[in-house]
């Protein structure tokens, strides 16, 4: 079966020794929707953790007397490596969908080529901030719906598409995060996403 | 399988330590940034500057040195930088990162596509 279950090698694998551009591409969704799941079924590694200590001043954060306007907050996340040719790396990052991590998203989406929003159609108020988020930053990015098995109400994408208040032009994609197939196709949706606005853009210079 | 295991210590005296107590990183390290080694660990360097250069023999991204060596990925990006002052790594750095909304042209999105296409 080609799925998530398939074997990752357990040692550190190197990269080439030609490889001299790293890319990011950011999944994000609400807790639990299938994030690593979905980074794990595409990456040629094992998904690694890894955590960002973010020192901020203390903007709407809760200032408790005798404690300066300093914080700092500690947030994990994890990520997956595709070699895409002998030059170039693809990384992808999968990041928690809750407006607590406003900061991390600041950091990780710089740079970044474009974004997937990961939809559980159960639990679909976790991918606003997300969305709202992408559209602040002008992150392009695509909805790919994880359809789970027990997914009893299957909504199409169009009333998803509603629901979310998702404008025509973001492309939405169905999938299931635990198929390696799947998985490369949602990146390829919005890889595709990406080189239409390039093109687009272009052709206006 | 590994168990997953929290990255922090959940030591602070650890990484004070480790960094010599600065906690001002180089910001020019992205999370992408392949680094290099150009030479072997010296005696008597600090056991985490070995570490990084036994690891990037090959090329290997700051994000994945952080999660190979345990710390948060802005003290790597400190004793990165003790590095590469040093000239003891060079670092590839991606070319997209410039800014948020610009777009990468659409050569590069062509090379990416051809290579998930053949995944």
């Amino acid at each position: 079966m080609d799925s998530a279950t398939s074997e990752l090698p357990t040692h550190r694998t190197p990269l080439r020794d030609t490889a001299e551009t790293g890319l990011k591409i950011v999944v994000v969704g609400g807790f639990g929707v299938g994030k690593t799941t979905l980074v794990r079924s595409v990456s040629e590694i094992r998904p690694l953790n890894t955590e960002e200590v973010m020192t901020q001043a203390g903007v709407g954060v809760d200032e408790t007397e005798g404690v300066s306007a300093k914080t700092t907050t500690t947030v994990a996340f994890d990520f997956g490596r595709i070699s895409l040719n002998d030059r170039m790396v693809l990384y992808l990052f999968g990041a928690p969908g809750q407006e607590r991590f406003w900061f991390l998203w600041d950091r990780l989406f710089s740079g970044t080529l474009g974004a997937v929003v990961l939809v559980d159609t159960r639990r679909m108020d976790d991918s606003w901030y997300a969305i709202d988020r992408l559209e602040h930053h002008r992150t392009p990015f695509v909805v790919a719906v994880n359809r789970f098995d027990d997914d009893g109400v299957r909504h199409s994408l169009d009333e998803i598409r509603q629901a979310l208040a998702l404008p025509e032009h973001v492309p939405m994609v169905d999938c299931d995060a635990r198929v390696r197939a799947s998985g490369k196709d949602v990146l390829i949706t919005l890889v595709n996403h990406l080189h239409d606005l390039a093109t687009a853009k272009e052709a206006t210079l | 399988m590994t168990p997953r295991k929290p990255v922090d210590t959940g030591d602070p005296d650890r990484l004070y330590t480790v960094t010599g107590g600065r906690s001002r990183a180089d910001e020019s390290f992205d999370l992408v940034t392949l680094i290099v080694s150009e030479s072997a660990p010296t005696p008597g360097m600090q056991s985490e500057h070995a570490r990084i250069l036994e690891l990037c023999e090959h090329p290997v991204a700051v994000v994945e040195i952080a999660a190979e060596l345990g710390l948060p990925v802005t003290v790597v990006r400190i004793l990165l930088g003790d590095l590469l002052d040093t000239g003891h790594i060079t670092a590839r750095h991606p070319r997209a990162a410039a800014s948020v909304a610009s777009l990468p042209d659409s050569a590069l999105l062509q090379e990416v596509l051809h290579g998930l296409r053949n995944l």
